[in-house]
């Protein structure tokens, strides 16, 4: 039996901000991972990437991302990972304060 | 301080507009990314986990007051209210958008900054002791060398790809406060009968693999100082390994080559080189030599200064770690802890950048210093003056008496905002300056260096901290090494690791074990913990971190 495929989601830096985003069902880039498209078949993901590669003048340095899927969206496997969708864990911005505070 | 010339304006303001043509090129997508990247990075332009960082240039540590206020405005427009001081004099902007920085060039080239050369496989910022130029115990002010170094590496069209990036270090004082060991090429300016030249080292750094530079020459005359660094220069970029990114630095073609044959090369080259210098760069140099002079120090009764000693402990506690001696003796170098306990090592905020460039104007001739701790130093102080200014350095929250303290720490900027990252380092720095300061300990363990990298990369020195912290990522958790024994100056050594790795949240506690127990061994007050652990070895220290229990760990 092959292995059982991690899920993913495709990520990537905004071009002209530098944000981190991901990419969504709809094909649009978007700020939040519980927004972006959870992808559980490798070929699928493939193809995702391929796709979201081509906004080349929209997003920088787009790669696979491990996830978990969860209750609030997907957590990403890999420490550096959960780091890029929460942002730092110092000087929190207003919105991220919120946000963290939301999710208590 | 040094004032652009004309050619320099030109060269920056040049360069500027290049970069504004490229970013258009970019997002019109007539230049791919992988274009781009170099392009980018030639200005200092990095994408990190968040947002695009950029490293702009602070030669060899030196600011005017309106240098600073132009590094404030730019951490208000166009980030986050604040920038971060590195430890190789420099400051990075963490949350740029790709957009501003062309503008962000072009306000810091109206103050005479730039980006510069401040990434790529080129040769860096040449850093210097932060002293410069102010230091009692200065043999020569190392900044004419820096700046003539800087004109000659600037776009030096052979030095453009080097098999790795390459940074150099220049000190003038005998007590090595530039790191000058831990660099490709570390310069110490020395006085041999009569004359003052160079002793050179070559092929430090710390990364993955730290080596301490052994020394290439002994005695250095001045005037042969940029073609013996173009013959080293060459010799490297001849031998340099270009297959292997973690073997492509100078430390390791010397540690290959081995020192002597290495040396062979390098005084072939510069038998070579040599004929082809016409003594123009000496012309130069003759040329930026004033730029550097001393102010005309306004002398002041220094009486005030003793008297406030006397009545005000907080002053008194303040003076004995940020003040040095200054070449004129009712003058002092000041140095301000951007340190506080509880607040990012490092960072500093538009307000207080404006705040310190008005006290450089008031106290301090105008003239700034960045030094490679991340500290900000007045190097120019009359000591009747330095009451007032502690009392202003008070208000803004940038008085913290613990220069050279176990809170004076180095930390890299670490996973919050870095992308080689595999742990935090800020957050840590904060918890561990925070808890001692609770603790009241500060002052009582005396001189500590402790360095915080995020990753083996090693931005936050950790191998040359008398207690060093690496951070790593363990399967999927972040787990700190400790090592012990590492020390920056003439007698500079690297640390050793001391054992199995501390998750995050044991990190304190552990530091917190080490401390105590050197508190409880030391002779007496005036034994550092490094003299400390030299005497009673490192079997104490281990016990204290990992217990009887561990012995086998």
């Amino acid at each position: 039996m092959s292995r059982s495929f991690v899920p993913k989601v495709v990520s990537a830096n905004d071009l002209r901000a530098g944000h981190v985003v991901y990419f969504s069902a709809a094909e649009d880039w978007v700020r939040d991972i519980a927004e972006a498209e959870v992808l559980t078949d490798e070929a699928e993901a493939q193809l995702r990437l391929l796709t979201a590669m081509g906004h080349k003048t929209v997003a920088v340095g787009v790669y696979l991302v491990d996830v978990t899927p969860g209750p609030q969206g997907p957590v990403p496997v890999a420490l550096r990972e959960q780091f890029r969708a929460k942002g730092p864990s110092i000087r929190p911005t207003k919105e991220a304060a919120a946000k963290e505070a939301a999710h208590v | 301080m040094y004032e652009y010339s004309d050619f320099d304006e030109a060269f920056v303001r040049n360069r500027v507009a290049q970069f504004r043509d490229q970013v258009a090129r970019r997002l019109d997508g007539s230049l791919t990314e992988d274009e781009f990247r170099p392009l980018r990075l030639m200005n200092g332009l990095y994408l990190q986990l968040h947002a695009y960082m950029l490293r702009v240039a602070i030669p060899y540590g030196t600011l005017s007051s309106n240098q600073m206020r132009a590094l404030a405005d730019v951490a208000e427009r166009f980030d986050r209210g604040y920038g971060h001081f590195t430890t190789r004099q420099n400051i990075q902007f963490n949350w740029i958008k790709l957009t501003d920085t062309p503008d962000i060039l072009e306000r810091l080239a109206e103050d005479g900054l730039h980006a510069i050369q401040t990434s790529g496989n080129c040769i860096r910022n040449v850093t210097t002791d932060a002293f410069a130029g102010a230091a009692a115990d200065e043999i020569e002010d190392p900044r004419p060398y820096a700046e003539l170094i800087r004109q000659w590496s600037s776009d030096h069209a052979e030095f453009q790809f080097l098999p790795r990036k390459f940074k150099i270090a220049i000190t003038g004082s005998p007590d090595d406060r530039a790191a000058i060991r831990a660099h490709d090429v570390g310069l110490q300016l020395i006085r041999r009968h009569g004359e003052t030249g160079f002793r050179v080292l070559v092929g430090g750094g710390l990364g993955r693999t730290p080596m301490l530079a052994p020394e290439l020459r002994d005695f250095l005359p001045k005037a042969d100082l940029l073609p013996y660094l173009e013959a080293i220069l060459a010799a490297y970029n001849l031998i340099g390994r270009r297959d292997n990114k973690y073997k492509a630095r100078i430390k390791i073609t010397v540690f290959e080559t081995g020192i002597e044959p290495f040396r062979d090369l390098v005084e072939q080259e510069f038998a070579r080189i040599k004929p082809q210098f016409s003594g123009a760069d000496q012309a130069l140099l003759a040329e930026i030599t004033p730029h550097f002079a001393l102010p005309d120090l306004v002398s002041k009764d220094p009486a005030p200064y003793a008297a406030t000693l006397a009545a005000d402990p907080l002053f008194a506690a303040w003076a004995k770690h940020s003040v040095t001696d200054h070449k004129a003796t009712d003058h002092a170098v000041v140095t301000i802890s951007v340190k506080t306990p509880g607040e990012e090592p490092g960072d500093v905020s538009a307000d207080q950048m404006r705040t310190v460039a008005d006290l450089a104007d008031l106290y301090g001739y105008g003239e700034l210093r960045i030094s490679h701790m991340q500290n900000i130093v007045l190097p120019h102080v009359a000591r009747a003056d330095l009451p007032a200014l502690h009392a202003a350095l008070i208000k803004v929250g940038l008085a913290a008496a613990n220069i050279g303290l176990i809170s004076d720490m180095i930390a890299c900027p670490g996973m919050d905002y870095c992308a080689l990252a595999t742990a935090r380092s800020i957050p840590l720095a904060q918890e561990i300056a925070q808890h001692f300061e609770t603790l009241g300990l500060v002052e009582e363990i005396g001189p500590l260096p402790l360095k915080i990298s995020g990753c083996i990369n090693a931005c936050g020195h950790h191998h040359l901290g008398a207690i060093g912290i690496l951070g790593l990522d363990r399967a999927g958790a972040e787990n700190y090494q400790i090592t012990l024994g590492g020390s920056e100056g003439p007698e500079a050594s690297i640390g050793e690791k001391m054992g199995p790795g501390f998750a995050y949240d044991a990190v304190v506690p552990a530091i917190e074990r080490l401390v105590r127990a050197y508190l409880a061994q030391r002779l007496s007050a005036d034994e550092t913990f490094l003299a400390a652990l030299h005497r009673l070895g490192r079997e104490p220290f281990r016990l204290a971190l990992y217990g009887e229990a561990q012995d086998a760990a």
